[in-house]
């Protein structure tokens, strides 16, 4: 385990070291940007959509039993953007992105891509890696954006519309404009950066320490996904701390 | 990338004490070998013998237990030897880039390195692609194309660098006959016209006596004999000879 922790450091300050390409490789930051979003933009709307409105419909009637359903909007907003949405999103991308750059850079590994990329004196990390990881560290906290406020809005309609519950649009937004400032948004949007980097980074040394055939490709997949979601929760934890720490 | 080089044409390979094993089992035994500017260098030997393997550590994408390899002086392990010989390679799967169409594989090197406009680059796709009988198949993906083409794509590729060394692992298996003489002559043109050194690991015996200045058998990691075709020919030593004479006889069976 201290052997892989280790090999991603070295990876991740290799990627660091190659920021200096970063023109040179924008064509293909800019393709697995769109491929990130493409791929994910719908199934975020989904999912965001319905955590905002279960978190409502859980909290929602004890509030409403106690006489604060108009609490509902802060609540959820605040939920939605400080936890729910980065977690959520990062596990989220993590299954959906995280994957796919494994098994593709695994693929690579497995059928010599990657050292013909080598004998050409082309550096895989800059060719491979850093594209892949600066797209994922951009598209994540704008995922996470997007998805905190379709959260909200999720929240706010079933809110509205359950009988039990009873708070209108204006009111639950009401609430909510009063609760969460613009710093609890960005503390779900710094998290979310910090778990793109996480993500980024083991899957692509997953994808790098893939050795064999397909059935090593499948076991790198979910190593991939497996560690990436371990380190987020173990992350999102001491973020969390620090943040508070901090004040965001 | 630094425009390469001072060493105008083929370069020299030096290969010394060069072991290498794999879970405790040896793979290479302490191989010697001196491979001359220019020339055309076999290796052959039976499956197992460890050629792929010698291939893929004088190129640099593995490190020996023991031993060195020189290029031009210089350890192939050398940051600085990219930047001076352009070393290319053709693998047995041809290794193409299955994201790529075959144009952006074959001109990946000059891409990359930003060495040529565009406009001379895509020149120089077309060019290297005719050559190995492929015009017009740059728009196509590698997954479209039969192990033979893909064969042939990797070897247009290799000739888009330009290299100064050239290795070649089984360039003939997967291929037609007639491609296989084609790819063969190749090879040799390539050689002669550019003076450059190549490497070949193969099995084709064929291939290997009609272009090599000079071949190495190996046989379980360690080098049996080295010389011409001739000289190869004339070897008394009986594992050569096995591997040499090798035929099936329908009486046999």
């Amino acid at each position: 385990m201290f052997q892989s922790i280790g090999e991603i450091l070295i990876l991740f300050w290799k990627t660091i070291c190659s920021f200096r390409v970063i023109l040179a490789q924008r064509r293909k930051i800019l393709e697995q940007l769109f491929e990130i979003g493409n791929a994910s933009l719908l199934m975020a709307c989904i999912l965001s959509m319905f955590i905002g409105g279960v978190l409502a419909l859980q909290s929602g009637p004890v509030l409403a039993e106690r006489g604060l359903s108009t609490y509902i909007g802060g609540l959820v907003g605040l939920s939605v953007c400080k936890e729910l949405a980065p977690v959520m999103m990062a596990v989220f991308i993590a299954g959906r992105i995280g994957s796919a750059m494994a098994a593709e850079i695994g693929s690579m590994r497995v059928y010599q891509e990657i050292d013909a990329l080598r004998t050409m004196n082309i550096d895989p990390v800059e060719y491979l890696v850093l594209p892949r990881l600066l797209a994922i560290s951009i598209a994540l906290p704008l995922l996470v954006v997007f998805a905190i406020l379709v959260g909200w809005l999720g929240g706010a309609m079933v809110s509205a519309s359950n009988g039990q519950i009873g708070v209108p649009f204006q009111a639950y937004f009401g609430h909510l404009r009063e609760m969460v400032e613009v710093h609890d948004v960005a503390n779900g949007v710094i998290k979310s950066f910090f778990f793109a980097v996480v993500i980024g980074v083991v899957s692509c040394h997953q994808g790098l320490q893939t050795f064999g055939g397909p059935r090593a490709i499948g076991r790198s997949v979910t190593k991939a996904v497996v560690n990436s979601i371990v380190l987020i929760l173990i992350l999102d934890y001491f973020l969390t701390r620090l943040l508070l720490a901090l004040g965001i | 990338m630094k425009s390469p080089s001072a060493i105008p044409e083929g370069v020299r390979v030096e290969v010394s004490g060069l072991s290498k094993s794999f879970n405790g089992s040896p793979v290479l035994k302490s191989i010697d070998l001196e491979i001359h500017p220019g020339e055309i260098f076999v290796i052959m030997g039976p499956s197992g013998s460890g050629k792929s393997v010698l291939l893929k550590q004088i190129i640099g994408l593995d490190s020996p237990d023991a031993g060195t390899i020189l290029i031009e002086g210089e350890p192939v392990t050398s940051r600085t030897l990219l930047n001076r010989v352009r070393l290319a390679m053709v693998f047995q799967s041809g290794a193409l880039l299955n994201s790529l169409t075959v144009g952006e594989n074959v001109g990946l090197f000059l891409t990359e390195h930003r060495l040529k406009p565009k406009a001379e680059i895509d020149r120089i796709v077309a060019e290297k692609l005719a050559l190995v009988g492929l015009q017009g198949m740059e728009s196509r993906l590698p997954v479209d194309l039969s192990g033979g083409m893909k064969k042939r794509v990797a070897i247009a590729r290799a000739l888009a660098i330009e290299p100064q060394l050239l290795l070649y692992d089984e360039p003939t298996s997967e291929l037609d006959p007639v491609m296989a003489v084609t790819i063969g002559e190749e090879i040799l043109s390539l050689s002669q016209r550019m003076g450059l050194t190549s490497i070949v690991v193969s099995h084709d015996r064929d291939l290997a006596f009609g272009i090599a200045d000079r071949i190495a058998l190996m046989h379980e990691g360690s080098i049996l004999s080295v010389g011409t075709p001739a000289e190869t020919r004339a070897s008394r030593n009986p594992i050569v000879q096995q591997f040499l004479n090798a035929k099936l006889k329908r009486e046999n069976n």
